[in-house]
């Protein structure tokens, strides 16, 4: 821990925080099932009168984004956070924002902090440039008078001066997010944390912003630094933590932590959960005794992390205790929001499992193209017969995630939606061709970059 | 664990005390009074951006605020004085009927704007903390000034009917105040139960038609009988028209201001406690 005459400026102990599946779905579940359209509105309506403040997340359906997290940051340090998707990061910075509340655990902050887990936020565009200065600097906590004293050199930094009083609908995402960045950059926290905020914005600028982050770092101001962009973490960060799949699993110097998680991320190649011990529903007659996972590359060699486009091997292991007749075998794959976003089952394919008492099956799927967006999702197994019967279910057996593939994306701003295609497009400006693409683009022709100097070629 | 002050800079927003620990709460949460006064720029700014939102991209910009009050009072002297034939208790309908709509529209701002107001600014809570209630409360805030621009039309209207000038009238501010608490009350219940529950904003634009015809803004409370008199006071905006009324053409003093007046300050203590009871979970919710 803490050596005693170093001041701390961040102090978290066995910090945790549970989420309910489907959490953020839970007013648009009405639409989604039928069993939710008659349970749902009276189960609510009833927790309402009965005063439960709603953040009771304790069941089946919830799920532990971030357990037992301790770590101190020295006055001063520059901590960098890795990890997968879903690792928890995002969710220890908005624990430490105030954003939300942990589910347990405590954290001590001394000193002014100030987080950045976007760039612009409660930027405006029917707002000027000069409006979304003083509106974004107040909300990222900076008083009327100090966003006077500092507003000459935050335009100055973001070099949009020409267009201060332009209305920012009408700027390049180029310049919005300079001037926002130029906003962030200027506030004086004690601790700064950011998140992934640098991805975004032309190479020159961010580099840039590095060098003002680097800065901002060597004053003896402490900053917490979550990023997919590795050299970006070097450079900056003195130490580093590694999370995985909400557990602080390693923490130390850089260069260390660095190799520790480039390693991890091959031995998760394979995944496999045990069934026997989760919750289950059905008759019971058979029941899935585990699930492993594959990830593979498009071509089907095994690759350490699922990329969109990927290919996703699944086995599953089944015991029956009675005789099983014509039962459907299905894999269900649920977005972070509880979204059903794939079911593949063998009844569409045309077969069908029959079991007798003490037999076992292994039933793989593969699913091919698999363009999920990047985030976590959870896969749910079913085995039954139509509407007949439910012989066993597992809500939630495994998770996994899809990452960002950094080499075929040019911008990595995340977009919303649920589902991604390959997609080809044209800009003709004046008749002529100016631009033309495919996304993401063809293995033959994968340009090769680096990763801090990155250009958006917007 | 010796902490380093010293090096503290200025007492600024979010360095309420020198040392922050953030833990689960629970139960009766103490509210942040102190935390508002250190973020009251943010909420300058916010009241701010919803104006200069509002008026963006229009022709008439501001003056919107007189015109919509005005066409509306025209159209609802015809119908309910000059077609329906509606009492006024002595006054001209007119501005008997601006009495009533002027502290409406700062109620119905509330049940509008301030219900969905936590939903629509969704990115705000999801990246950033900052005290919550300020987005209902700028709504609120918003819709307050509007009221203070279309005042001028009520001031016009007393100089045109010549209305007599009485002590009464420094009664008038109280009610105005009276008014934004009610609409700021409405805000807080209907924006932290719209987080979780997208029903309530299905609810508010009936719920807002339903309510302007429960008040008294059209016609008067001596058509109701006596034990009738009381429910009505129940409706937080009703003692609030009844008082313009009384402040400004010394009509009968009711004693139903006197209940609004309660169920008002009933209402934002229950509010108060259930936004605070809900907003640490708003951003995981909403």
């Amino acid at each position: 821990m803490s050596s005693d005459h170093q001041p701390l400026a961040i102090r978290a102990q066995g910090l945790g925080k549970r989420y309910r599946i489907g959490e953020h779905a839970a007013y648009g579940a009405l639409r989604d099932s039928l069993a939710n359209a008659v349970i749902g509105p009276g189960r609510r309506l009833r927790s309402l009168l009965t005063r439960e403040t709603h953040d009771d997340v304790r069941g089946p359906d919830s799920i532990w984004a971030l357990r037992d997290v301790s770590f101190d940051v020295q006055r001063g340090e520059a901590v960098g956070i890795i990890g997968r998707n879903g690792a928890g990061k995002s969710t220890l910075l908005k624990l430490l924002s105030r954003i939300t509340e942990p589910t347990e655990g405590r954290v001590e902050i001394s000193g002014r902090l100030a987080s950045l887990l976007e760039v612009g936020t409660g930027f405006h565009g029917e707002l000027t440039g000069r409006e979304n200065v003083y509106m974004n600097a107040a909300i990222l906590g900076m008083r009327r008078h100090e966003i006077r004293a500092r507003f000459d050199e935050i335009v100055e930094f973001s070099g949009v001066e020409k267009f201060i009083d332009t209305p920012v609908k009408l700027y390049s995402s180029g310049m919005a997010v300079r001037l926002a960045f130029a906003v962030a950059a200027h506030i004086e926290p004690e601790i700064l944390i950011v998140d992934e905020v640098l991805a975004v914005g032309d190479a020159a600028f961010q580099k840039k912003c590095l060098e003002k982050m680097g800065h901002v770092a060597g004053e003896g101001r402490t900053v917490l630094f979550v990023s997919h962009n590795i050299p970006a973490v070097a450079s900056i960060c003195d130490r580093c933590l590694l999370l995985d799949e909400g557990a602080l699993v390693a923490a130390g110097p850089v260069n260390d932590v660095v190799s520790t998680y480039q390693r991890s991320l091959y031995t998760i190649a394979t995944r496999k959960a045990n069934l026997t011990d989760v919750e289950h529903y059905g008759s019971g007659a058979a029941r899935f005794t585990s699930i492993d996972l594959a990830f593979r590359g498009a071509d089907g060699t095994p690759v350490p992390l699922m990329r969109p486009g990927g290919r996703l091997g699944a086995r599953l292991r089944i015991a029956a205790d009675a005789p099983v007749r014509e039962a459907n075998v299905a894999l269900v794959i649920y977005d972070a929001a509880g979204y059903r976003v794939i079911d593949a089952n063998t009844a569409s394919a045309g077969s069908f499992l029959s079991l007798g008492a003490g037999q076992r099956a292994e039933v793989e799927f593969e699913l091919l193209d698999l363009l999920l967006r990047p985030g976590t999702y959870l896969i749910g197994l079913w085995l039954g017969r139509g509407s007949i019967e439910d012989i066993d279910g597992v809500l939630y057996a495994i998770s996994f995630s899809v990452e960002i593939d950094p080499e075929k994306t040019s911008h990595s701003e995340t977009f919303p939606g649920v589902y991604q295609c390959r997609y080809e497009h044209t800009i003709n400006i004046d008749g002529a061709n100016a631009v033309s693409g495919t996304r993401p683009p063809e293995d033959s022709a994968l340009p090769v970059r680096s990763d801090v100097g990155r250009t958006s070629s917007g | 664990m010796p902490v380093d002050i010293a090096s503290s800079a200025t007492p600024q927003p979010g360095d309420v005390s020198a040392v922050r620990v953030i833990e689960p709460s629970s139960g009766w949460l103490p509210l942040r009074v102190r935390e508002w006064w250190d973020y009251r720029d943010l909420l300058y700014f916010l009241t701010w951006r919803d104006i200069k939102v509002r008026y963006k991209q229009t022709l008439i910009g501001v003056a919107w605020t007189l015109l919509q009050p005005l066409v509306t009072v025209v159209l609802f002297t015809v119908i309910f004085n000059h077609l329906a034939k509606l009492p006024a208790d002595g006054a001209p309908y007119p501005i008997f009927f601006y009495a009533g709509y002027l502290p409406w529209q700062v109620f119905s701002v509330a049940l509008t704007r301030g219900s969905g107001s936590l939903v629509m600014n969704k990115e705000l809570v999801t990246k950033i903390y900052f005290p919550r209630i300020f987005i209902p409360a700028s709504a609120v805030l918003g819709g307050f000034l509007d009221f203070l621009v279309a005042s001028s039309v009520l001031v016009g209207l007393l100089f045109y009917y010549d209305i007599a000038f009485s002590a009464r009238l420094f009664a008038l501010p109280a009610f105005a105040v009276l008014a934004a608490l009610a609409a700021l009350s409405v805000a807080i219940w209907l924006s932290a139960l719209n987080v979780r529950y997208r029903d309530v904003q299905y609810t508010t634009p009936f719920l807002t038609q339903l309510w302007f015809f429960a008040t008294p803004i059209a016609y008067t409370t001596t058509i109701f009988p006596g034990a009738w008199k009381w429910l009505v006071g129940a409706n937080p905006i009703a003692g609030v028209v009844e008082g313009f009324r009384w402040s400004l053409f010394g009509t009968e003093f009711q004693p139903l201001i006197l209940i609004s007046v309660a169920v008002v300050f009933g209402l934002l203590a229950t509010g108060l406690v259930y936004f605070r009871r809900t907003e640490r979970t708003f951003a995981d919710v909403v």
